[in-house]
């Protein structure tokens, strides 16, 4: 029977070390840290921006909400075709349009591009709008064969093409001005009458330059002003670096912790060490189960809630000592020492619970992956402490391997 | 002999020391908020070459931006808050610094509207009341009334003294300061609730003729390994944080040590004494706390 126990100690230890060896995967900032490689990471550890656009009203156009809807819809093809992976985008209230991007070098310039109008006009010399991005079958950037410089090669749909005929005809000779988004790119002299449907737009540094513009041209002119309420933007060196440091200052806290316990606490300790690190991969594997993704705030609650998960096996062990002055067995020391602690523990942390779910209720989404992680790693650490410490525990007084009290600091 | 309840007086002055100064300066002074209340941009760059303040001031003047907050934060980094500027006058601005002082890089560009900073101030005090009810309402449930309400005066004390230090050193506030102040607020009752938990336990196997007062010593008496206990080890973790985290979460993880400690000491030398003194002031309205169970 006490053989059979400690084989149970020895079993479930073995299990949970090939559990945590199994999901150990590498990953480029932190290899030998498990499941990491399956949680996703927030804008601020890998790089990115998170925007909230407010479509306003302007003289030329209302914010209505098929406006906005419709602006989505742009919105989203400028950022695919920017080739952007996952990006999020969603609809916020009935105005704001809410935009996060990941792993762009240059998080910036796409918001310069999405908050764009790419309102394209050809006037002529009179003054008079003649074409519009509107008229547009396609845009798309090429080198101009002759001269080899980056250009955007514009083709008109039908009804375009037959205008810019009639244009380029009746004002052979005088220029044409091409306006984007109200600055005069060009004015070139119509030479001879173009029928084919085709022009190009010219002076773009690189070709990647003159690919952008064509996107905001292909996707169309916005029907709203969109402007920036707001921007969080993580350039890719702060995340890594964000992530590194925190990464670092968790395992020299936990180290810290765990030494405190066994020093403390003695073989209880020694316990509470084991069943703090399967708390730690427990919680790494739920993050991983629901897709969460994983902020620098997500990271710091992850952290205090280790400090917190330790409380409830401080409240036990605090229990159990007490327990062991007043002359009882081992065994029905832990037993009575759970049972005292467990009403403890609930309450104590249910509190901690509606702190955590207000926060997520009412604050930004950025700080929400702190109260998520909070709130996971309380109902986890009760799991941990009143489960797992208890098992072992008692395990370890039905072994009778390790009877004296000193051994619990009693 | 030392005892908790019987010279509770000076833990109450202790607390005032800090708290009353701390008002006197939210009052007169305020809180030296970020711009995720204030709106207006932050912007943190890294050039590859050495760069002076003053420099980084010419070309922000340049565009305007002459009252903005020019910081070195680091080798060759630079940290510039202004007010409220549009998108495009805040890309200007980097592309203008990027242009006359050589090449950067970007590592961090944060811009709040004035309305969203609004938003934040509101719900942020909304988050707090909403708090403050459901705990008073849940420890009522468990305990009693005026316990709930002993427990929330020792949590406002410890979202008072922690604003009072970030007024008093004049430490700048952001978003996360508000998830520090709940943050706080859910420890501060947690290890309230320890100590309550024990009190009520501890009424419950007393002899009839034992003052409440000395009930409430002999709990804390108890306890106190774990009040202590609990919080080194959260404030290892802290530390750990603080010093080793970066920058970006620095004046969050300072606020939550301030709070831990200040909620570890509000635990154990005020609320249950503040209970105390609630239930000799007004005996007869609710009855004692001896638990039914």
């Amino acid at each position: 029977m006490r053989l059979g126990n400690l084989l149970k100690v020895a079993a479930i230890m073995a299990l949970a070390a090939v559990v945590a060896f199994a999901a150990f995967s590498r990953v480029p900032n932190v290899p030998w840290l498990p499941l990491t490689q399956d949680i996703n990471l927030g804008l601020d550890l890998q790089g990115g921006v998170h925007v909230v656009l407010e479509a306003v009203d302007t003289e030329e156009r209302r914010a209505t909400p098929d406006a906005v809807k419709r602006a989505m819809g742009m919105l989203e093809e400028r950022i695919d075709q920017f080739g952007v992976t996952e990006p999020v985008l969603q609809q916020q209230g009935l105005t704001r349009i809410v935009v996060e991007i990941a792993g762009v070098d240059d998080p910036d310039q796409v918001v310069r591009d999405l908050i764009r109008p790419a309102d394209l006009i050809f006037k002529t010399d009179d003054g008079e709008t003649v074409l519009t991005g509107a008229d547009l079958a396609d845009a798309r950037e090429a080198f101009h064969p002759q001269t080899g410089e980056p250009v955007v090669n514009l083709t008109w749909n039908p009804e375009g093409a037959r205008t810019f005929g009639e244009v380029t005809t009746a004002h052979e000779g005088r220029h044409l001005a091409i306006y984007l988004d109200e600055d005069l790119l060009q004015n070139p002299r119509i030479d001879e009458p173009i029928l084919n449907g085709k022009a190009f737009i010219r002076g773009y540094e690189s070709l990647e330059e003159a690919h952008r513009i064509a996107v905001l041209l292909r996707s169309g002119a916005l029907p709203v002003k969109l402007n920036v309420m707001e921007k969080r933007m993580v350039g890719p060196w702060l995340g890594a670096d964000s992530l590194a440091r925190s990464v670092n200052a968790g395992m020299i806290g936990f180290g810290a912790i765990l030494a405190f316990m066994v020093a403390y606490y003695r073989l209880p300790g020694f316990v509470a060490a084991f069943s703090l690190t399967v708390y730690g991969i427990l919680v790494l594997l739920i993050l991983a189960a629901f897709n969460a993704t994983l902020t620098l705030a997500g990271i710091f609650g992850f952290l205090l809630s280790l400090g917190i998960a330790i409380d409830a096996n401080i409240i036990i062990f605090e229990r159990l000592k007490e327990e062991l002055r007043t002359g009882r067995s081992l065994r029905s020391a832990v037993d009575a020492g759970f049972k005292r602690a467990l009403v403890t523990i609930l309450d104590a942390n249910v509190t901690t619970l509606i702190a955590a779910a207000i926060l997520y209720a009412l604050l930004p989404i950025w700080i929400k992956g702190f109260a998520l992680t909070l709130g996971i790693g309380i109902l986890t650490s009760m799991f941990t402490g009143l489960v797992l410490t208890r098992w072992v525990l008692q395990l370890v007084a039905g072994s009778g391997i390790a009877n004296s009290p000193r051994l619990y600091r009693a | 002999m030392f005892n908790f309840v019987r010279q509770r007086k000076y833990w109450y002055i202790i607390s005032l020391l800090i708290i009353i100064p701390g008002i006197i300066s939210l009052l007169f002074r305020g809180l030296n908020l970020g711009i995720d209340f204030t709106g207006g941009s932050l912007i943190e760059l890294r050039f590859e070459q050495v760069v002076t303040v003053q420099e980084v001031r010419t070309v922000l003047a340049e565009h305007g931006l002459e009252q903005s907050v020019v910081q070195l934060s680091g080798e060759n980094q630079v940290l510039i808050r202004t007010g409220v500027i549009t998108e495009e006058r805040n890309q200007a601005m980097v592309a203008g610094l990027k242009d006359e002082l050589g090449g950067l890089t970007v590592l961090r560009n944060d811009s709040v509207g004035p309305v969203i900073g609004k938003e934040l101030t509101q719900r942020a005090i909304l988050a707090l009341i909403i708090a403050s009810i459901a705990m008073v309402v849940y420890i009522t449930w468990r305990f009693e009334f005026k316990q709930g309400l002993a427990a929330v005066a020792a949590l406002l004390h410890d979202a008072l003294v922690t604003l009072s230090l970030f007024s008093i050193f004049w430490l700048q506030v952001d978003s996360a300061f508000v998830a520090a102040v709940l943050t706080i607020l859910g420890y501060s009752i947690n290890a309230t609730i320890v100590i309550f938990d024990r009190v009520r336990e501890n009424i419950k196997g007393a002899r009839k003729t034992e003052p409440l007062e000395s009930i409430i010593d002999r709990s804390l008496w108890q306890t106190l390994a774990r009040s202590a206990n609990t919080a080194l080890t959260v404030l290892f973790m802290l530390v750990a944080l603080y010093f080793l985290g970066g920058a970006t979460l620095k004046t969050f993880v300072l606020a939550l040590i301030i709070g831990v400690t200040s909620g570890t000491y509000s635990s154990v030398f005020i609320s249950s004494q503040l209970w105390l003194d609630l239930k000799e002031r007004w005996p007869k309205t609710l009855r004692p706390a001896r638990a039914e169970t």
